[in-house]
């Protein structure tokens, strides 16, 4: 997996500084107090996890970061940029992708043309093509499916080709929201094994997952979201033997 | 015999000229899911445009000249005034309502179309009065040119959504704007480029059609603007190849009809057309029914 950016040189961060910090982030929207309050911070090359029940604002966090919605207070900064005075569009040119909730993946545009736009933002030919090489790499089925329909693809497909259309912007950061929400068991599979050769070439993950096993197996460390705000974080291994969480969310 | 097909050549070259205005809906309801209203007195504004453009560039004393500078001309100030409506009469709507799941999200906006297509009615009139505008005759062989140039912008306009950045843009954007923002695409960008080609294509179909029928006037929208409206849904709107289809069957019809004795019935027979079709195909010939996998 190639990850460097054609343009924009590679996010620097001092020693023992996170990459991304959230600090106090409140979101409402609706009439809803989404967000009450959430810091986290993800370190450079880290896979970092956030599991939490429905509702808890797993997405919202995702969407504050990508600047979906409107920040009432905190700050996120990003490589010591602060992202609250970026719309979404900067945020991207600024190397953070999300994967939506739902794939999101354009049903009217070839597999081929989906990728392709994911690389909108630098447009470099070489790195495109270099990237849709990696991208069928990681997911073999991809390569098979080029000049079909996003629409005609399979769940699971569609969610591959979300991830590998963010890939191609050729991201430091990457926010995944439910990878496996929907998918056939043995593709949440091939995905989740996606997502760790994804790390392993440098990029850096934020993974939300309502599949806490899946998600505390893949990551390093885990933010635990309860209605709002970070009820508990650690490292992923101790969450996982923590018998609060063992009865909330991993039955028991 | 030679009535039919002298109604077929007439009927083809109108229903270019309403393909061309029926694209501008096509295109902006494909990229925001409104229904510009305000694009008729787009059309008819910029019929005016043509008529002032072509007299000031000496009209009939110099018809080439006259022609092609003074269609340029009118579709660039068209753009600037599609651009202009999309900027002060939709955007700020579009942004108060982001993030925001309600149904006015797309009531407000039609309303407001509405709106702007009476202001810019009744400025046209204010400013150019009622009466009707002798556009100079300058060709012989207008339909001929109508239908040249249309195929033309047609087969342009085609490359440039499938084969260019902007156009896979406007094709993402159209599917989910969210996801568009995404993947780095500008989209207030686009939208204000989509109005801008849409409005262009406008200006040109009014002046051509002013070539052809020698009269600009400002209600001429309501005529034209209906039936390229009706073109728009009836080859599915959203689709590029659907209203070209549409703007030629509405043509054609038209013409049809003018050889019965019901020659009035023209739009009648438009709509009946366009009941029908609906009925069995809800979202047009070449419209898609949008199924997305959950």
């Amino acid at each position: 997996m190639r990850t460097a950016h054609p343009t924009r040189p590679e996010p620097q961060v001092a020693d023992g500084a996170p990459l991304l910090a959230l600090r106090d982030v409140q979101v409402a929207y609706g009439g809803i107090h989404a967000l009450k309050g959430v810091s986290l911070e993800v370190g450079k090359g880290e896979i970092v996890a956030m599991i939490g029940a429905n509702g808890a604002g797993k997405t919202t966090t995702l969407k504050s970061i990508a600047r979906l919605l409107p920040l009432a207070a905190g700050s996120i900064t990003f490589a010591g940029q602060d992202l609250g005075r970026l719309d979404t569009e900067s945020v991207v040119t600024a190397g953070i992708s999300l994967v939506p909730e739902g794939r999101a993946i354009f049903p009217n545009l070839t597999v081929r043309e989906n990728l392709e736009i994911g690389a909108y933002g630098h447009r470099d030919r070489r790195a495109m093509g270099e990237t849709i090489d990696d991208v069928v790499q990681l997911f073999p089925r991809l390569g098979e499916r080029m000049k079909q329909e996003g629409g005609t693809l399979s769940g699971g497909e569609q969610q591959m080709l979300a991830i590998g259309r963010a890939l191609m912007a050729r991201p430091s950061l990457l926010l995944l929201d439910e990878p496996s929400l929907g998918i056939a068991p043995r593709l949440v599979q091939d995905i989740f094994a996606a997502v760790g050769r994804i790390a392993e070439s440098g990029t850096t993950i934020l993974l939300v997952e309502q599949n806490t096993r899946l998600a505390l197996a893949a990551s390093s460390r885990a933010y635990v979201l309860r209605t709002g705000e970070i009820a508990k974080h650690g490292p992923s291994a101790e969450l996982a033997r923590d018998p609060e969480i063992r009865a909330a969310y991993l039955g028991g | 015999m030679q009535a039919l097909l002298d109604a077929l050549v007439t009927g083809l070259a109108q229903g270019a000229m309403i393909a061309l205005v029926a694209l501008g809906y096509s295109m902006v309801y494909g990229v925001l899911k409104l229904i510009n209203f305000a694009h008729s007195e787009v059309f008819m504004m910029g019929a005016f445009a043509g008529f002032y453009l072509l007299n000031a560039l000496g009209g009939a004393d110099h018809p080439v000249l006259a022609a092609v500078c003074g269609t340029l001309g009118a579709m660039a100030l068209a753009a600037a005034l599609g651009v202009l409506v999309e900027r002060i009469a939709y955007r700020p709507l579009r942004e108060r309502s982001r993030g925001r799941a309600s149904g006015n999200v797309r009531v407000t906006p039609l309303v407001t179309a509405l709106g702007v297509s009476v202001l810019l009615k009744n400025v046209a009139q204010l400013a150019f009065t009622a009466r009707y505008k002798s556009y100079p005759q300058l060709f012989g062989h207008t339909r001929l040119l109508i239908f040249v140039v249309t195929l033309v912008t047609m087969g342009l306009l085609q490359l440039l959504v499938h084969r260019t950045w902007t156009g896979k843009a406007m094709r993402a954007l159209s599917a989910n704007v969210e996801a568009a923002r995404l993947m780095g695409v500008r989209t207030g960008r686009i939208i204000a480029f989509t109005f801008a080609v849409g409005s262009g294509l406008a200006a040109l179909g009014s002046v051509l059609y002013c070539l052809d029928q020698s009269q600009a006037y400002p209600t001429m929208g309501e005529v034209i603007g209906t039936r390229a409206f009706v073109a728009a849904v009836l080859g599915g709107i959203g689709s590029i190849p659907g209203a070209v289809l549409g703007g030629g069957l509405i043509g054609i019809l038209g013409e049809l009809a003018k050889l019965t004795q019901y020659s009035g019935g023209q739009d009648v027979l438009v709509f009946f057309v366009l009941i029908v079709v609906l009925l069995v195909k809800p979202a047009g010939l070449l419209g898609k029914t949008g199924s997305e996998k959950v």
